[in-house]
């Protein structure tokens, strides 16, 4: 039996097994612990845990991340919030250069089994600062993985199969996707993890391939049943669900169903997701396209404050449904 | 009134040192000797074109890191930065992974992929070899969170330089490890120069850098890193303070490099006189003077001095023949050490592409 459960409920029932199952899990952040997490993810995890468990960091975004690294190298499973992942940018020494290559630099001697998360998204009326959405950022770096739920049920797998996986991973969430709700497996029906590396249908379709991650699969979702309604164009939609390892198969399998794809990704278009995905395309899948590939991305430039006018510089069903209508 | 200065405090009667043997206090000078003859191959190797990119040479600090390592218990730990080549050999990792690394080859203790700034070897709790100016301090803050997390009674010594003091993340370790109360001892090991900003130059500070401690409320102490024995008599109590206190402490150990920032140092010798450096050399050096005192003390022979002198150079001599014999990696080898998933062939390393090469 399923249950329906926001993606935050879901995120924290996955924190909340790892917890339970490793006693090496810790969870470190500003904010998560007392305060009951900035955007409640963890709420009543410190009432249940304790600090030992669960404990509040300083706004200290590189001492207490390269204080996670340092630990998971001694066998401590550090999961550290970044409240935005925008933050990265003040630790982004420890976050690439310690996390990515501290295996590589000691030839195999040290690994790094932390996990970072926190919501990477615009849409929200912050501005340019908070709003940066950086996984193809970090899949640039070999040694990171990354990955971004869009729903429940995968923010939940895909959050313990990070706290299980041995080497660093970047989980990006959206503060646009917490409160919605989706079926996420009973866990007295066993253990629900998602892995990395393995992307998902989440509409079959035949006519052209809508390929997302994150919230822009939601967008997508939505784009597909106007064009389903409005103009008979059958979609299927593909979510990535992890960065790096990256589903190439699946991505290749609805390329050469579809044979016309759209790439839909919040990122900004140079070096984005999309811009990743389509080189694979065209590389892999050439033959299959009977139509350039074309993406939907955020408007080229740091994120606009106006609430006005916002959601136009995101994917959204508008600029999708107009893509796809110009390929077909 | 008189105004002669105090007599030196003789740190060789610290009860720390008092219970050192003979064989010990020679094991001290011993190293230092080795790490030196180590460091002396290797520059010469380095201008000769073996290895690639820097060479920082600890040669004229070597009493810090032999001092402090020699601390060691079953679980303290040891972080450093990119001037990692004297730690290394006090943590008991051999001249010949050492100078593989250096020459870029497969037997090196990161199988060349590190080089001469990434040292590690985590069977001897040490944990690199760091190239990033204070990238380390929140590591070392991190092993030392681990083993109290963990439960285990044991410290982490965090060396920088005096020039990793003005960075943000220095700064946030310590307050964490004020605030978190994180056994770990962060020892500046203060040559007096940034690369080639002098320590006035380069720092605002009250009385010492240590002192800057007081604002994060943690305890601090001076060294000077000539002696020996007063780096391990008073690394000892901040070792003790961290394991069985929880507390850190800030050293600042006071040492000086002969040669540049790093060998690429075009100004070496020009931000400094040559009067400063042979000073050094001729009144402060670490192994000069235990030499002197053991001498004195009737511990050693200047025969006895000399051999290991002698047998420290062949045995540097003998790793730059390991190190050149020894076979480089292959282009395979590049694309192994990136992931742990991945090297260890899991279930989860086969689902999706983890490497984007054709």
């Amino acid at each position: 039996m399923s249950r329906t459960l926001t993606y935050r409920a879901a995120l924290r029932e996955g924190l909340d097994e790892e917890l339970a199952r490793d006693p090496n899990v810790v969870i470190m952040g500003e904010e998560v612990a007392q305060y009951n997490g900035a955007y409640k993810v963890t709420e009543g995890m410190w009432k249940k845990w304790g600090s030992k468990r669960i404990f509040d960091t300083p706004i200290s975004e590189a001492g207490f991340i390269g204080m996670g690294i340092g630990a998971s190298m001694l066998g401590v499973r550090p999961v550290m919030e970044l409240m935005f992942w925008s933050f990265h940018s003040v630790a982004f020494d420890q976050l690439v250069n310690n996390a990515a290559c501290v295996r590589y630099m000691s030839g195999g001697l040290c690994h790094c089994p932390i996990v970072v998360r926190g919501p990477a998204n615009g849409g929200t009326g912050v501005g340019a600062t908070h709003s940066h959405i950086p996984e193809a950022l970090f899949a640039a770096f070999p040694g990171l993985k990354v990955c971004a739920p869009a729903t429940p049920a995968d923010a939940k797998g895909l959050i313990k199969a990070a706290i299980r996986d041995n080497d660093p991973v970047y989980v990006m969430e959206n503060t646009l996707l917490y409160g919605n709700t989706g079926e996420v497996p009973d866990p007295a029906d066993g253990d629900h993890l998602v892995p990395l590396g393995m992307a998902d249908i989440k509409r079959p379709g035949s006519d052209v391939s809508l390929i997302a991650h994150g919230r822009s699969v939601i967008q997508c979702l939505a784009a597909a049943e106007i064009l389903q309604a409005e103009h008979g164009i059958n979609c299927e939609v593909l979510d990535l669900r992890s960065i790096r390892p990256l589903d190439q198969d699946a991505i290749l399998n609805t390329v050469r169903k579809t044979h016309r794809v759209v790439l839909v990704d919040e990122s900004k278009p140079f070096g984005g997701v999309s811009a990743m995905v389509g080189m694979l395309i065209q590389e892999h899948a050439f033959d299959s396209l009977d139509a350039p590939i074309k993406r939907v991305c955020s408007l080229d430039a740091p994120a606009i404050y106006s609430p006005h006018i916002e959601h136009e510089q995101l994917p959204n069903p508008k600029r999708i449904v107009a893509k796809v209508l110009s390929l077909v | 009134m008189s105004s002669v200065p105090p007599p030196a405090l003789d740190f060789g009667t610290s009860a720390i040192n008092q219970a050192l043997t003979t064989a010990q206090k020679i094991g001290l000078y011993t190293l230092m000797v080795r790490i030196r003859r180590f460091e002396q191959a290797a520059l010469k190797y380095y201008n000769a074109g073996k290895m690639g990119g820097f060479l920082h040479l600890y040669i004229g600090q070597e009493a810090v890191a032999v001092g402090t390592i020699s601390l060691a218990g079953p679980d303290d730990h040891f972080i450093t930065a990119y001037r990692d080549h004297g730690h290394a050999l006090s943590v008991g990792m051999g001249m010949n992974e050492c100078m593989a690394e250096m020459f870029g080859k497969q037997t090196g203790c990161s199988k060349g992929k590190g080089g001469s700034m990434h040292f590690f070897a985590p069977d001897k709790n040490f944990w690199g070899g760091h190239g990033i100016v204070a990238g380390q301090t929140p590591l070392g803050l991190g092993l030392a969170f681990g083993l109290k997390y963990l439960g285990r009674e044991g410290c982490c010594l965090c060396y920088l330089g005096d020039g990793a003091v003005n960075q943000g993340t220095f700064h946030e370790s310590l307050n964490l490890s004020g605030l978190f109360e994180i056994p770990v001892v962060f020892v500046i090991e203060n040559n007096g120069y940034s690369m080639g900003t002098s320590q006035e130059r380069s720092s605002a500070y009250t009385g010492c850098l240590a002192q800057r401690a007081e604002a994060y409320g943690i305890d601090w102490d001076v060294i000077d890193g000539s002696d020996v024995y007063e780096v391990r008599a008073k690394t000892h109590i901040a070792m003790e303070r961290a394991r069985k206190q929880h507390k850190p402490t800030l050293l600042e150990i006071d040492t000086y490099r002969y040669y540049g920032h790093s060998v690429a140092d075009a100004n070496a010798k020009k931000y400094r006189t040559p009067e400063e450096i042979e000073n050094y050399k001729q009144n402060h050096d670490p192994i000069t003077l235990l030499r002197r005192r053991l001498i004195t003390e009737g511990l050693l022979t200047e025969a006895t001095a000399d051999a290991i002198q002698a047998a420290a150079a062949e045995e540097a001599a003998a790793s730059v023949k390991f190190a050149d014999e020894s076979p480089a990696p292959t282009i395979a080898d590049i694309g192994t050490d990136v992931y742990w998933e991945t090297d260890h062939a899991t279930p989860a390393s086969r689902i999706g592409r983890h490497f984007f090469n054709d």
